[in-house]
């Protein structure tokens, strides 16, 4: 456990990252109530909450390749707030996909899981997705122990399917969704073991492992 | 169906006075519809299909448009096509036909008389508007050149120029854009060449100064910015198509009961609705069915999608 005194810069940054977090869906929420979302808010909504899913999951595995850089601990204290987020703007999206889009039409959406993969595939970002957010919490991880850690890498499947969604939603100019599979695959080879030996920030590493939220 | 004369439409529905005044006089001595009144269905009740028939609000038609030519989100042709340089502008007609001629778009201003056509456009991406366009028949262009027997279809071009189209930088398609119709089509007195929308010169992001407007097909055939049109013999290569075969046909006729492997076709979204409007239905050919069916009597268009 660390010392209070260490623990203010962390908290002072999640306050700061939950407000930042917010700031998308209450500027939405001022679009909607407002009127003011374009000329198809169905689907700047739908994108919205889509592209802030996107980019939170992402954010979240920014977070231990932050640390490595850094040799900060506190960067890996933000995962469940920035994961939370993602599976917040995820659930919107969601809620817009099936409420607004298709105005709960089951015929349509059912065709769409079936017959669209790209619709499949974000499905199964979703569904895979409720398991990790259920279990954020400290609770949960010391009730699964060491088998929280294993159920949590889910995550990057989860981005995989993510990023894959984006890539097959787009009629004909893939450059966007392939500039954030680039970002994906630059953050999951940040992982890799072998290029952690050896690393200047390996002792300080060793060191953030005493923190109580580890991946 | 929607194809209202201009005497059908009362100018409060559409225009502020002033522009609707610059329009009348534009319209003076048009002898507009006086073909199409004659076709079967125009004059029926336009209701009949509850399909939309409020025009969209014009800063939803400049705002929100598919151009890739400028880039592929909605808002970019609106930002990037201001310093497209319509004028002057000369189309080539060429091929199969006897009197092939360069025009510039004034001449064609000067030749064609303008008419207004309220229509609306479905796009393959499941939403649609209702534009009043102004513009004059295909058909009278392509008389004055003369087809010969072997033009069978007509293909058209955009212009191609990277410098003042960033979009064609990249090659998200294979520029320059082209579209193409079956001659029978394009004869078909539906089919507009437009030069403007409501009331005022057609806006760069709508494809000025001259693009073509098929009411019954997906919005991808209405193709922009036409530099050239040729009358050919066999059926021509056209942009989305051949990007994409599978899920771009090269008829494109609306037709709900074909779905794109992207987007059920069965409804649609009308722009500038809002956010709890119920998805519309879409009906064949976009409601033009009873003036453009029998061109495809005969015909599988689930296979000829
Ligand atoms: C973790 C889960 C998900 C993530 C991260 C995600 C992300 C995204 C992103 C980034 C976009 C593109 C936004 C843009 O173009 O700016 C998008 C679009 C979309 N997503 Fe998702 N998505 C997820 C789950 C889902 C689910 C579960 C569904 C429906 C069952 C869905 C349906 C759609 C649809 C219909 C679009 C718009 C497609 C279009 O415009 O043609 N997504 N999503």
């Amino acid at each position: 456990m660390s010392r209070p005194g260490d623990d203010w810069p962390i908290r002072v940054l999640q306050v700061t990252l939950f407000g930042l977090c917010l700031l998308p869906a209450l500027d939405l929420l001022r679009g909607v109530l407002s009127a003011n979302l374009g000329a198809n808010p169905v689907e700047h909504l739908l994108h919205a909450t889509g592209d802030w899913a996107l980019w939170l999951l992402l954010a979240t595995l920014a977070m231990t390749p932050a640390r490595r850089l850094t040799g900060w601990g506190g960067w890996v204290r933000q995962r469940r707030l920035l994961g939370l987020f993602a599976f917040f703007y995820a659930s919107l999206h969601l809620m817009v996909y099936l409420g607004l889009d298709r105005a709960l039409v089951w015929s349509t959406i059912l065709a769409d899981v079936w017959r669209r993969p790209y619709i499949t595939v974000g499905l199964a970002a979703f569904v895979l997705l409720v398991p990790l957010a259920l279990t954020s919490s400290r609770g949960w991880m010391r009730r699964l122990g060491r088998h929280w850690k294993r159920l949590h890498r889910v995550i990057y499947l989860v981005a995989i399917l993510a990023v894959l969604h984006y890539l097959w939603l787009v009629k004909a100019d893939r450059l966007v969704p392939l500039i954030h599979a680039g970002i994906l695959a630059l953050l999951l080879f940040a992982r890799l073991p072998g290029l952690q030996r050896g690393s200047p920030l390996r002792r300080k590493r060793t060191q953030a492992r005493s923190c109580p939220q580890k991946l | 169906m929607l194809i209202r004369k201009p005497a059908d439409i009362a100018p409060s529905e559409i225009t502020p006075p002033e522009v609707w005044r610059r329009r009348r006089d534009l319209l003076k001595g048009t002898l507009a519809l006086a073909g199409l009144a004659a076709l079967p269905g125009a004059g029926a009740a336009l209701s009949a299909d509850d399909g939309g028939e409020t025009p969209t609000a014009i800063e939803h038609i400049t705002q929100y448009n598919n151009f890739y030519e400028f880039g592929a989100g909605k808002r970019d042709p609106s930002i990037h096509a201001q310093a497209l340089v319509t004028r002057p502008w000369s189309i080539r007609i060429d091929g199969e036909c006897e009197a092939p001629r360069e025009i510039g778009i004034e001449d064609i201003l000067a030749r064609y008389p303008q008419e207004e056509r309220l229509y609306r456009l479905r796009c393959v991406e499941a939403w649609a508007m209702v534009i009043p366009w102004q513009g004059f028949p295909l058909a009278s262009l392509l008389k004055d050149v003369r087809p010969t027997s072997r033009a069978r279809y007509v293909a058209f071009e955009t212009l191609h120029d990277p410098e003042q189209m960033p979009g064609q930088r990249r090659g998200v398609l294979d520029w320059p854009y082209r579209e193409g119709l079956r001659i029978d089509e394009a004869m078909h007195p539906l089919t507009l060449l437009a030069t403007g929308l409501y009331g005022e010169t057609l806006p760069n992001q709508n494809g000025a100064p001259l693009r073509l407007v098929v009411p019954w097909k997906y919005g991808f055939k209405s193709i922009k910015s036409i530099v050239r049109i040729s009358l050919v013999e066999n059926q021509p290569v056209t942009a989305w198509n051949a990007r994409q075969p599978g899920e771009y046909g090269f008829y494109a006729n609306v037709n709900p009961a074909v779905d794109h492997p992207r987007w059920s076709q069965k409804t649609h979204r009308m722009i500038g609705e809002g956010l709890l409007a119920k998805p519309r239905e879409t009906l064949p050919f976009n409601g033009y069915g009873e003036a453009v069916a029998p061109l495809y009597a005969g015909m599988d268009l689930r296979r000829f999608f």
